[in-house]
């Protein structure tokens, strides 16, 4: 099987350094990069599907130039190569430009799967993986659980979650999959993983190589723009209760009758 | 002329979900700053009770019979069904639920439109003839304010952004079967299993009581569910007592789980650790019971009762019913 893997490169959320630059837009060198986490999950789900069925991973990364040295910690998980679209033009880019350029770079490259995160930690939205879908009339499985190719009949068939449950979907591949961490909790590379991506194919191509039509695309037509920012209202003081049971219980009451919640 | 379109979603059993009755009423308000027409849309194979629902919102509602949506993935039909509805013009405004379905329809919806898109918005105004949008960023730190360049696009609403509010007119209906094939292609729903003990939408609940690692074990979440219960609300979760198979990942909270913004949260063996925050800290009142005073959860807690929760907890259950009684 062949399986591409859409892996973003994010702030860390753990160093909680995010911040906007002079022009609005999120600030790449504020923070340390990490692979976004629910890419994670994606990531670790397309490795137990290569070591049931055979293949190759590719991840596909629209991102800085340094998201190369991002890559490379995926290449360690055990992704076999890493293909990277960068151009200081896409910077800022927006939603379309976004699921444009990797709808183009998917063009390119032979799949059975595409496997993409819920949502990013930076962004948050979780709407380019269906805009992908669409624009390149691929089957869209969203919210999975579980992922069950059947790669002699061409099928794939996914859990996805539900409010009450979850549906059983059933699609023809290749197909586009949206992956969440009920499918498992991501592998540590190990040291030889890491030896071995040092090596491994990270290719970095720009859109006039793609041959992406994306005049009127990137950070400087953005479809959206940041006016201003603010400091969300403070919380104001945390009341600590200590003492018995009774007193703990008596104050939640006090403060939910107080707030018109019971 | 511009249209503020509202793009509903369904419950399982057929009528209007809450979210689009958010949208709908932000949409109402949106319109009358504008000064644009309004209207909501339903695409599904059975539109009609959700499309009266709708009504009580909007001033037109097109309800889309579209056989297509049984035993199928319903998101990426609904949206091109709708794309063709919207069409082309830049300054169209699109509102839809910032929930799962409601992100898949809004991602194919910008791809068939090539509308620009706004995500995870908390709140809503018309100035200088657009939307302008507010989300939450970076984990809760920072609020932005954004803008369409072309006026128009799509904006994914957090449930419990708007208080519902029906208009003082019902709507029109206005029935319709598309006959244009579906060129998105359809993605077979072969079963649909219902699990014990799921509820409704995290996202849309008033009311979460979550459990952290404190909570122990699976069977010490009956405890958590008998005071989500008692104060009709539903069970959230941390990823420690996901991952421990306590709570199914359909309620946990947080990074890599649900955003809420319920009314009350009532947090019971929760740290607060920072990937948990993001998901909960928005919330309008937030109770923490923890044995661990120095817990992070004591810094942005409206009240912290310092404890035992499987201590406090039954005393609590027996002092709401006393108030009750």
């Amino acid at each position: 099987m062949h399986i591409v893997v859409m892996t973003k490169p994010v702030p860390d959320p753990a160093a909680a350094a995010e911040r906007l630059d002079a022009d609005q837009r999120l600030d790449r060198a504020a923070s340390p990069a990490v692979v976004n986490g629910n890419d994670e999950y994606a990531l670790e789900a397309a490795l137990k599907l290569i070591e049931a069925f055979g293949g190759e991973i590719t991840l596909l990364t629209m991102a800085p130039a340094a998201g190369a040295e991002t890559m490379r910690k995926a290449l360690a998980m055990g992704a076999t190569r890493g293909l990277l679209i960068s151009e200081p033009a896409l910077a800022g880019s927006d939603v379309p430009t976004t699921a444009i350029v990797l709808a183009t770079a998917l063009g390119g490259l032979t799949y059975d799967l595409v496997l993409a995160g819920v949502d990013t930690s930076d962004g948050g939205g979780g709407v380019v993986p269906a805009a992908i879908a669409a624009r390149l009339r691929l089957p869209y499985l969203g919210n999975a659980a579980k992922i069950e190719p059947d790669p002699p009949n061409g099928r794939v068939t996914v859990r996805r979650i539900t409010p009450i449950g979850y549906d059983v979907l059933e699609a023809p591949m290749p197909a586009l999959i949206v992956c969440t961490q009920a499918l498992g909790e991501p592998r540590y590379p190990s040291l030889k993983g890491i030896m071995a991506a040092r090596s491994k194919e990270l290719v970095t191509r720009t859109l006039e190589s793609l041959g992406a039509d994306v005049a009127g695309a990137g950070g400087a037509h953005t479809t959206t723009r940041v006016l201003g920012t603010r400091r969300p209202p403070s919380r104001g003081a945390t009341t600590v209760v200590r003492g018995s049971a009774e007193e703990g219980a008596t104050a939640i009451v006090e403060l939910l009758a107080a707030r018109r919640i019971i | 002329m511009a249209t503020i379109w509202v793009v509903a979603e369904l419950d399982a059993d057929g009528s209007l979900a809450r979210i689009s009755a958010e949208a709908a009423t932000l949409g109402r308000s949106l319109a009358q700053a504008g000064g644009l027409d309004l209207a909501g849309i339903v695409v599904a194979a059975d539109p009609v009770a959700a499309a009266e629902d709708l009504a009580a919102f909007v001033p037109r509602v097109v309800a889309v019979n579209e056989p297509a949506t049984r035993g199928a993935a319903w998101a990426s039909i609904a949206a091109e069904r709708a794309a063709a509805l919207i069409g082309p013009d830049p300054e169209n405004v699109v509102l839809i639920g910032a929930g799962p379905d409601g992100r898949d329809v809004a991602g194919a919806l910008s791809a068939m439109t090539g509308l620009g898109l706004l995500v995870n918005a908390t709140g809503v105004s018309w100035t200088d003839g657009g939307p302008m949008v507010e989300m939450s960023v970076f984990g809760g730190k920072l609020i932005t304010t954004s803008s369409f360049t072309a006026k128009g696009g799509i904006i994914t609403i957090r449930p419990n952004s708007v208080a519902v509010e029906p208009a003082g007119a019902r709507g029109s209906i206005v029935a319709a079967a598309p006959q244009e094939p579906l060129t998105l292609p359809r993605v077979a729903v072969v079963e649909q299993v219902a699990e014990a003990g799921a509820a409704a939408p995290i996202e849309e609940a008033r009311i979460i009581v979550s459990g952290g690692r404190g909570v122990g074990s699976a069977a010490g979440f009956d405890l958590v569910a008998s005071l989500a219960s008692r104060l009709g609300g539903v069970v959230g979760a941390t990823r420690a007592a996901v991952d421990a198979g306590w709570i199914p990942y359909a309620q946990q909270i947080g990074q890599t789980g649900k955003i809420v913004k319920p009314q009350l949260y009532l947090a019971l063996g929760v740290s607060g650790a920072i990937q948990h925050k993001v998901g909960m800290q928005t919330a309008e009142t937030i109770i923490a019971i923890n044995r661990d005073p120095d817990a992070p959860i004591a810094e942005f807690a409206d009240l912290l009762v310092v404890g035992d929760l499987f201590d406090v907890v039954p005393v609590l259950l027996t002092a709401l019913d006393a108030r009750a009684g």
